[in-house]
């Protein structure tokens, strides 16, 4: 019962420092060159472009519950003007870049876990090997380019559907100065907190693709092991995510704020 | 050419190999027989460095593998091929893929020179006009023939294969023995190819190492491995599950 915790925490550190061994190398290939390009312009197109609806979405109708939810608050103490001011911040430095990389951590790091796991367990990552290729240069490093080019822009483009989207929901349907509102908006969301989304998502993405890649690359045996790695992988990565933004909230504003 | 020393290998709580030593010479068909789940594939993955001993050394050419990272077996792989015993073909891609991927990977010739060399390593192992279709659509013996070619298409001075008779039927075993032995005999290559197929065993290999009780327990030749008195080597070679029916040898 005793050795329990102990083996916990000691089975938590090596994958720690496994993880920390993975990042090192795929920053060293992508420092050398050593990308597939082929694959790399894949994943982008995979990453990018295939995540359009599910992002979209998610960055319209946060934009639009949260000009809502807001607006209610805010119309008690007759501060309605001030309703896309904090949709305009939130969407830029928080809720955008989060919820960007919470939906394409389940829809991107789940479907690199999967497949990369299953190239496990069928041997074909030892196949790569044979083959004189190393399997962070061939598979990690175009996930994590792609990942970290990826994720800023699509944070980008949900941050400016939710926050047209708030406008829509503040101004047309709720009926507030279109605009005081708007002057609110540009007075108080600022370009470092854009800069506070983007850099977030940009980490956000390289965490994604780690752990994704880690995750699958050291999958259990079976159908079970992939099916494990795919969940911790996304279940990994929300929790990095939602952890570190506390953090990276705290570390940015202060760096930004002060240059 | 390749020299394991006092190889010992643990994997979780099992002890697979415990001091395992032999010798393969330039050129040479070594086969390595032993039970299922005796280590064979295990022993085999420490002659490319996919896997890395607890203790002792694997030598290629001189060279122990068994300390280099991952970057720096790179060279040392390129001197290898392998087929595995599912054939591990890369399942997003077409066969002229699969077969060419080292050869792209190098960035030393052309398209149209990969072509050339993956439609010879394809007419090698009698898949002609397959280049186009995908893993996939292919049998398992046409699987096998693939991995063949595609461990064979960059001419490696060693040749690994782990199983690759196993789930194929008598017809394309013996297919796949035959091909064994013309790589062999065209590339000059060294061999080293791990079964519990006796049969093919017995066609493939100069030489015959038996793992058995995680250690190298037998070795000689195909003659003299199947016609030895040791009754752990008769009871294997000739699948006898009862150890009463060796009493007689001894």
């Amino acid at each position: 019962m005793t050795t329990h915790p102990k083996r916990w925490i000691a089975d938590w550190m090596e994958g720690l420092g496994e993880l920390t061994l993975l990042t090192l190398e795929a920053v060293r290939s992508l420092l050398t060159f050593k990308v597939s390009w082929r694959d790399f312009i894949y994943q982008l197109y995979f990453i990018g472009v295939k995540s359009q609806t599910v992002v979209l979405i998610t960055g319209a109708f946060t934009g639009m519950v949260l000009a809502a939810q807001t607006y209610f608050q805010f119309h008690k103490v007759k501060m309605d003007t001030a309703t896309l001011a904090v949709v305009g911040v939130s969407m830029c430095s928080e809720l955008g870049p989060v919820l960007t990389g919470l939906m394409v951590a389940g829809r991107v790091g789940a479907a690199m876990a999967a497949e990369l796991g299953t190239m496990r367990v069928t041997e074909q990552i030892d196949a790569l090997r044979t083959l004189a290729t190393h399997p962070v240069d061939y598979l990690v490093v175009p996930r994590l380019l792609a990942l970290i080019i990826a994720l800023p822009l699509l944070t980008a483009e949900a941050v400016a559907l939710g926050v047209g989207a708030g406008y829509f929901v503040g101004i047309w349907l709720l009926e507030i100065d279109p605009v005081y509102s708007w002057m609110n908006m540009l007075r108080y969301t600022g370009d470092v907190d854009l800069g506070i989304g983007l850099i977030k998502a940009v980490i956000f993405g390289g965490f994604i693709a780690i752990i994704g890649c880690y995750k699958g690359m050291n999958c259990g045996e079976g159908a079970e092991g992939v099916g494990r790695a795919t969940t911790e992988a996304v279940v990994y990565a929300s929790i990095t995510i939602l952890i570190s933004d506390f953090f990276l909230t705290l570390l940015l504003s202060r760096l930004l704020h002060i240059l | 050419m390749i020299e394991v020393r006092d190889l010992k290998k643990q994997l979780g709580a099992n002890l697979i190999l415990d001091g395992v030593n032999f010798r393969i010479e330039k050129g040479e068909s070594v086969v390595i027989i032993g039970r299922s789940g005796g280590g064979k594939s295990v022993l085999l993955k420490h002659l490319i460095g996919l896997l890395q001993p607890d203790s002792g050394a694997v030598l290629i050419a001189g060279t122990d593998i068994s300390r280099l990272n991952e970057r720096q077996l790179l060279p040392v792989r390129r001197r290898f091929g392998m087929l595995f015993q599912g054939a591990a073909l890369f399942d997003s891609m077409t066969v002229a893929e699969n077969v060419g991927f080292a050869l792209v990977r190098e960035k030393k010739w052309t398209a149209a020179e990969v072509a050339k060399k993956v439609a010879a390593a394809l007419e090698v192992v009698e898949l002609p006009g397959t280049e186009g279709k995908r893993p996939s659509e292919l049998s398992g013996g046409m699987r096998k023939r693939v991995g063949l070619a595609r461990a064979i298409v960059y001419e490696p001075e060693i040749v690994l294969y782990d199983e690759p008779t196993t789930g194929l039927d008598p017809v394309v075993s013996d297919s796949i023995d035959r091909l064994i032995l013309r790589v062999r005999d065209h590339l000059k290559v060294t061999s080293v190819v791990v079964t519990h197929d006796m049969r093919s065993a017995r066609r493939v290999g100069q030489r015959i190492l038996m793992l058995h009780n995680k250690r190298i327990y037998a070795t000689g030749t195909p003659d003299e491995i199947f016609s030895s008195t040791d009754p752990v080597v008769h009871r294997f070679v000739n699948g006898i599950s009862d150890p009463q029916e060796t009493q007689f040898l001894k």
